[in-house]
Parts: structure tokens; C-alpha cells; sequence
């Protein structure tokens, strides 16, 4: 299965990089790993299809079962495929009080995807609280953080996006 | 106490270029307290942070020197220490700037800590979406592994001490510490029932300190100037300088460090630090300490951003997290937003958070789009009620205290700003309209004020 999953030098990097991460850990609790082990897949596929996290369980001796109960938990994995930009914005108080609502609204005008919904090219969703309240608004783009944002800038943002 | 003149120590570097990297670190005197600490025993170690009255500067303010100290001395399995920077509690952000422009303070402060717990293995949690901050913390692991701070021999000491980073991927609730701990372990972030408390039964089962990444950045301080130095920055019952983070309607949003005495007022007011607020506007209520903190209202800011004095006001200093809210802002809807945090970050472990919850939030939606009822305001305390009851008597209904953050904020939004709430009732709308969000509800459409 490994095979159909990954290409050559995709399979080396996963064989290479999850060694290197299970030494992080004791020899009997290989699955401690689970969390950097599917963020690895998610890295090389841009999401966790079933065939990788069930290669990750097998590598890390637990049952299927658990790494998709890890996988559903945490929002930052992905399950389904999404687009190739996941489009996080921070709507919470200090970024409401900043903005963030016309923000969302903006950005589901023009991306035409509301709130939660994907297309191929983006996935537009809420998330929680970024950390960046001090500079608020904010975004991130695949984990790139945006902040200060203003209708302008973020029209500016999404005209440089490969 | 106060006995210490105050200067900015967690702070002192931030914006200087290379202020992220060894050597710069060391220029400034970075790793010598990690030496004068290896000169000590272990126990001292603890007796020194005992002394300084450092305390957690996660949320629950809890003193680091007794944390280290509940760590059993006896236990034949490893001890681990793990860094809880799942920063995410609204309003917080400053563990955020420590780890861009200072690792190797909080690096400092793990090798100190490690090696008082005789723990050999550290785990630093960062939150998933710190994407820019796990490449510098990772960037300044290996510069300590390179600099022989890390690995075999700790500054060519009998003493060895691994540090890997592990990074989050999106829950809020595993900056709770036990939820930390079972992410650490591979598992989603459902917290434990303690006791145990992880000082006992931590990670893998073996005993297990957390400490927030501005607790662990303070600890180099404390013995490069001295615990009586570092106590004597506080007051009697916390020692040290305090990060705060400031945010909603000021001018000047951003993270001090500032003495334990200043007071709320200050630091929305003075210019060196929130420098007020815009032209006409007036403060109408603030969260002290993060979102879970409950809201005072704007006659309730003469007191210090202190874990003792912001108790006395039946709130908490928290994470440090001060949201400003200005008069023209909607406390339903503010509220509202609050609320749909915790309910989307609830774990689903507990029925009065998980079921409570979501039920507070759509409540308050139906309150803000003008569809409430009397008998809602009613249901709505209740529900929080039945999460956390107010004032707090310790730990509400659930198993972490999740639950009572969420149900905090709703039962003081609600009680000190009644009438905003009735008025949603009985004028069947939002009383501001379509502007709900105050003094820069505009910002964002034409661009930020000066």
C-alpha cells in the first residue's frame, strides 16, 4: 500500500523523518508520535488520506482506529481533502472588535465559499483565537500568519498567492 | 515588597536585531545563570525558586518552586518536563514574542529546571499554528544541542538533558495541562481526572512538571540576580515582572512587561503603554485576564493586573490577557463571540460543557438577533449555572476547568450588564443596529487608525 501512497523519494522522506521522530521518544510508546507523524503525511499529501493514516498506525503499532480518532480531534488536520489554501481567520472578541466579521464577510464574497465550505482552490473557515490579538485582525494562509489586516491588505495578500 | 526597582527583564531584548540567536544571548550574559544553577544541588535549585515567589504565568498563577517540589524524590521511573506553549487563550499573546525573540531564555530556564527535577527528557508543546515561532524555538534547540547546553554533558557537567519540540495541531483545550500531556502522548487532548496530579502520574506515567513558556523564561533571572532580587520586583506574594497583553479598543494594543502593581487603569491610560483610547470613546467593560477572567465594568479598573488584588474583584490575572471594550460595543454580542469559543473547543468529554455550551451560544445568537425572550435570560444563567456555578467555589461541574471558562464570562457579562441584555429582549433587536462592534468597526474597511 505504502507504494501506491507515496512515490520514491516521498516514501524515503517519510521513512527517514519518522525515525527520526520516534527516537524522540521511549522505545515502548512509539505512539507518541502520532500527532508529528500525521502532521509528516499531511505535509507530503496536503492531507491525511485513509490508506496514510492507516500506514502511520501500522508504523506506529497502534490500530487504525486511533489515528483517526487523533486526526478528527485537532482541526488542523485534514481528513477530506481540502483546497490548496486553508484560509483560517480568527473571529473572536479582540479580532471582532477589530474587524473580523466584515473581514469573514469580505473574504466569503470573494472567494464565493461561505464560512466552512471548500472549493479546489480554498478553504475558507473560523478558527479559534490565533494568539495575535494585539495586532488584529487576523489570518492564516496554509499556517502563514497574516495580522493588521485591513480590506486593502488582504486583497494585496490574495493577489500574491501562487 | 517592591523593594526591587523595576526593569524589563522577560522583554529586555525583544526588537533588537539577533535578539533570537545564541550568541546574542550570550553577549548579554545568556547561559551564566544555568552555570551558577549546575553549581548548586538540586534541592537549592528548588529552595532559590521557592524563595523568588515566582508564579505559573499560564492562567492559574500557581508557585513554581511548590509546583517543582510535589515531584516525588523516590520514584524509580524518569521525570520529564514538558513546555506548555499551546498559547490560545483569547486575548493572550505573549508567549507568542518570547519565542520569537528570545528562545534561549526559555531554553535557559528548561536546563535549570530540568536538571533541579533531575528530569533528562523535556518536551516543548507549541500550539500548531505557531508556524514562524517552532522554526526559531527549533532553530535555538539545535544551537544549544550545538553549544553543548543540550545533549550529553550539560555545559560539560555529569548531567544529561534531551529538549524535543512537539507541535500542537489546533485544540485549545490541550493548553490545560493534562490534555497537554496525553497530546505529548500521541492521543487527543482529553484532560485527566486528578489526583493524580502530573507532578505524580505525568507523562507516560512518570512524574511530570508543566510550565508555561514565561514561567520557564523567568527562571534564568532568578539566579543570575538572585531569588531576593527577583521576589523583590513583586509583592509579597509573587515575585518578578509580569507580561501582559493588551487588546480591543486602545490606540496602543500590544504585550508590556510591567510591575504587579499597576493597576488596569494604567495600563489602558498611560501613554507608554494602551495610551487610552480613540477620540470620544469610553471604556464600558475589560477582561483582565484572558477570556475565561470575568469582565469588570468600567468603575472597576483601580486595581493591580495582580493574581491576589484581581481576586478581590472576583476575577483573575490569568494569562494576562486584557480585551478593552469600549461604549459603543455590544456586550451580547461580544459575549456571544466568547461563548462560541469555548463551545467549539469544548473536548466533548463532560456533558455540562459539552451540551452547556453550545447551548449558551445559541442562546445568545437568538439574544443578538433580537428573537430572546425573558424566559432565555433566565435559561441562559441557568445554563451556565449548571456548567460552573458563580461566583466560583473552586472547580465547577467538569473535569478541567474549561468548563468554568466558559461559563465565567456569561455569568458576569450577564450580571454586571443586565439592562444591555433585558433591552436585546424587549426592544427585539440589537440596540446598536448593525454596528455592534464600537470604535473600530470601520477600521478594517478604511484602513487602521493612527
Amino acid at each position: 500500500m505504502g507504494n501506491a501512497l507515496f512515490s520514491p523519494d516521498e516514501q524515503k522522506t517519510f521513512d527517514t523523518k519518522l525515525a527520526e521522530l520516534l527516537s524522540h521518544y521511549p522505545d515502548d510508546r512509539k505512539s507518541a508520535a502520532m500527532l508529528p507523524a500525521l502532521r509528516l503525511l499531511q505535509e507530503l499529501k496536503g492531507w491525511l488520506p485513509p490508506d496514510g493514516m492507516e500506514l502511520v498506525a501500522r508504523r506506529l503499532e497502534v490500530t487504525p482506529a486511533r489515528a483517526y480518532e487523533v486526526a478528527t480531534f485537532y482541526v488542523m488536520f485534514h481528513t477530506k481533502k481540502p483546497g490548496k489554501y486553508t484560509v483560517d481567520v480568527c473571529t473572536n472578541l479582540s479580532c471582532a472588535l477589530w474587524g473580523a466579521e466584515d473581514l469573514l464577510a469580505h473574504l466569503e464574497q470573494k472567494l464565493q465559499l461561505k464560512s466552512g465550505e471548500m472549493n479546489d482552490t480554498f478553504f475558507l473557515r473560523e478558527t479559534e483565537c490565533l494568539a495575535s490579538c494585539g495586532t488584529a485582525p487576523c489570518l492564516q494562509i496554509n499556517e502563514d500568519h497574516h495580522e493588521n489586516l485591513t480590506r486593502k491588505k488582504v486583497d494585496e495578500i490574495f493577489s500574491r498567492l501562487p | 515588597m517592591f523593594t526591587t526597582p523595576f526593569e524589563k527583564i522577560i522583554t529586555r531584548a525583544w526588537g533588537k536585531p539577533g535578539s533570537h540567536s545564541l550568541e546574542t544571548y550570550q553577549a548579554a550574559g545568556g547561559y551564566q545563570a544555568l552555570e551558577k544553577a549546575l553549581e548548586m544541588a538540586p534541592a537549592q535549585v528548588i529552595d532559590e525558586v521557592k524563595k523568588s515567589n515566582l508564579r505559573g504565568r499560564g492562567g492559574a498563577g500557581f508557585p513554581t518552586g511548590m509546583k517543582w517540589s510535589f515531584v516525588p524524590k523516590d520514584n524509580p521511573k524518569p521525570k520529564y518536563l514538558c513546555v506548555n506553549g499551546d498559547e490560545s487563550e483569547p486575548g493572550t499573546f505573549k508567549d507568542r514574542y518570547i519565542l520569537e525573540h528570545d528562545p534561549h531564555m526559555m531554553l535557559e530556564g528548561i536546563a535549570i529546571t530540568c536538571y533541579a527535577l533531575d528530569a533528562h527528557v523535556c518536551y516543548v508543546y507549541l500550539r500548531g499554528e505557531f508556524k514562524h515561532q517552532a522554526e526559531r524555538t527549533q532553530a535555538a534547540i539545535d544551537e544549544a544541542y550545538k553549544a553543548g547546553i543540550f545533549g550529553k554533558k550539560v555545559l560539560g557537567r555529569d548531567f544529561s538533558l534531551d529538549c524535543y519540540l512537539v507541535r500542537g495541531a489546533g485544540a485549545y483545550i490541550c493548553g490545560e495541562e493534562t490534555a497537554l500531556l496525553e497530546s505529548v502522548e500521541g492521543k487527543k487532548g482529553w484532560p485527566r481526572l486528578k489526583p493524580p496530579f502530573p507532578a505524580v502520574v505525568g507523562l507516560f506515567g512518570a512524574p511530570t512538571v508543566v510550565n508555561n513558556v514565561e514561567t520557564l523564561a523567568s527562571v534564568p533571572h532568578i539566579f543570575q540576580r538572585g531569588a531576593g532580587w527577583y521576589a523583590g520586583l513583586g509583592t509579597d506574594k509573587s515575585g518578578g515582572t509580569r507580561l501582559v497583553c493588551l487588546s480591543g479598543t486602545v490606540k496602543k494594543p500590544g504585550v508590556y512587561e510591567v510591575p504587579l502593581n499597576l493597576t488596569v487603569k494604567d495600563l489602558i491610560f498611560k501613554p507608554e503603554y494602551g495610551n487610552g483610547l480613540p477620540a470620544g470613546r469610553k471604556v464600558k467593560a475589560v477582561i483582565p485576564g484572558g477570556s475565561s477572567a470575568p469582565v469588570l465594568t468600567a468603575d472597576e479598573l483601580d486595581v493591580a493586573l495582580e493574581f491576589e488584588a484581581l481576586k478581590t474583584k472576583q476575577t483573575m490575572a490569568g494569562s494576562g490577557g486584557v480585551v478593552v471594550m469600549d461604549e459603543s460595543a455590544c456586550m451580547v454580542r461580544c459575549l456571544w463571540r466568547v461563548a462560541r469559543f469555548y463551545a467549539e473547543e469544548s473536548c466533548g468529554q463532560c456533558t455540562p460543557c459539552r451540551e452547556g455550551t453550545p447551548w449558551q451560544t445559541r442562546l445568545l445568537r437568538k439574544i443578538e438577533e433580537g428573537r430572546g425572550t425573558h424566559e432565555d435570560l433566565e435559561t441562559l444563567v441557568h445554563v451556565a449555572s449548571s456548567i460552573a456555578p458563580y461566583p466560583p467555589i473552586g472547580l465547577g461541574n467538569t473535569i478541567c476547568a474549561l468548563g468554568d471558562a466558559a461559563a465565567l464570562p456569561t455569568h458576569s457579562f450577564f450580571q454586571k450588564f443586565k439592562d444591555e441584555f433585558i433591552a436585546h429582549v424587549e426592544q427585539k433587536k440589537c440596540p446598536l443596529g448593525d454596528k455592534p462592534w464600537g470604535a473600530f468597526q470601520d477600521a478594517y474597511n478604511k484602513g487602521l487608525p493612527q
